[in-house]
């Protein structure tokens, strides 16, 4: 499978190196040229000496999406920092590219419910985390 | 009318006094502490602070019962999200949004947002109305249907001139549909001649441009 990560920060970087590391073909695109690093951590190789592929270049940017394989992409993951950058370059992955897997990472729990009722696979961290915190105070108690 | 603006910069904050003054009701969303406290100081309570591209301040602003929402933030990614909600999740009949970075136009229409206007891409169609280069001049652009409309001047020393229509050599997907000469107009047939100083009209697909310009523009050349 082909994975483009479009925002490499903690999370990106992360999913990208365990992709990696199960064999898929991945690449990631973060406007910050430094954020390879995170991909690189604790490693002898460098992130493309191990087949990563990594672009410097904004989401929206058409040419750098190319750039980063877009359309040849089997999965697409939106993981920047901005709940609004990622809905909109989910959709675009979606209808423009008609990548068959598209996973967004939504902060705001409002929005990725709302999205995913149209049709996108939203990840909200902060729902996630509200419910392990509930649980966790709940635990135990009578 | 009612209308929710959201970004109260330059554009928003100039935009709001302006449709209060023509008598609609307006309330402006702006999430930055700083300007919204400068700006309430003239709009009052016609201004809230908030991030409008969460659904609970919209909710707030009575999105519910908005004719229109207007995004014009610095911000593409959420003007374009703004308008979706708005439309999509709130019934609101017409949105516009503004569009900072004319290369994200296409993502605008992608996602049905219109009409999405940008300062940038109008300023520059007014220079090329303004300044044609090569006498050159957009008549009419239809993005729907892949379309425009152009015209040409005839330069002395322009490959074209003295040629028959049929000998340009114009690409496929185009069609000369008028020349004026002399002050007047007509439908050319395939023979007739072009001659320098006649300004042509073409419709032609969206990407031929330059194809075109290439048969009329004197060659360097010769320049």
């Amino acid at each position: 499978m082909f994975v483009l990560i479009v925002g490499c920060g903690r999370v990106g970087s992360a999913i990208a190196r365990k992709m990696l590391a199960a064999g898929h073909e991945v690449s990631c695109l973060d406007e910050d040229p430094e954020a390879i690093a995170l991909l690189e951590i604790g490693e002898s190789e460098t992130w493309e000496d191990r087949g990563g592929m990594f672009t410097v270049g904004t989401a929206l940017e058409i040419d750098a999406l190319i750039e980063a394989g877009i359309e040849r992409a089997d999965a697409f993951v939106a993981s920047t920092d901005g709940d609004n950058t990622n809905l909109v370059i989910a959709q675009i992955a979606q209808r423009r590219f008609n990548i068959p897997k598209v996973v967004v990472r939504v902060l705001d729990p409002a929005r990725a419910a709302w999205y995913e009722r149209q049709g996108l696979s939203t990840v909200c961290p902060t729902q996630k985390a509200i419910e392990m915190l509930e649980a966790a105070v709940l635990e135990g108690a009578a | 009318m009612y209308i929710i603006v959201v970004g109260a910069g330059k554009v928003g904050w100039n935009l709001a006094r302006e449709l209060i003054g023509k008598g609609n009701e307006v309330t402006l969303i702006e999430s930055d502490r700083v300007r919204y406290a400068v700006v309430e100081e003239e709009l009052e309570h016609a201004v809230h602070y908030g991030d409008g591209s969460e659904l609970w301040v919209l909710e707030r602003a009575g999105i519910a019962r908005a004719d229109m929402v207007i995004a014009v933030t610095g911000d593409d990614e959420d003007n374009i999200l703004i308008c979706q909600v708005a439309r999509e999740k709130y019934g609101v009949e017409r949105v516009i949004a503004r569009c900072n970075n004319p290369r994200n136009l296409p993502h605008f229409e992608l996602l049905g947002i219109k009409p999405a206007v940008s300062a940038t891409d109008l300023i520059l169609r007014l220079i090329e109305h303004e300044v044609p280069r090569y006498g050159f001049l957009h008549l009419l652009d239809l993005p729907q249907e892949r379309l425009e409309i152009i015209e040409i001047e005839v330069q002395e020393g322009s490959p074209a001139a003295g040629r028959q229509v049929q000998e340009l050599g114009l690409p496929d997907g185009s069609l000369v549909i008028s020349i004026l000469r002399d002050g007047t107009g007509f439908v050319p047939l395939a023979d007739s001649v072009i001659e320098a100083g006649d300004e042509v009209l073409l419709v032609l697909d969206t990407g031929l441009e330059q194809k075109i310009m290439d048969r009329f523009r004197p060659s360097v050349e010769a320049a």
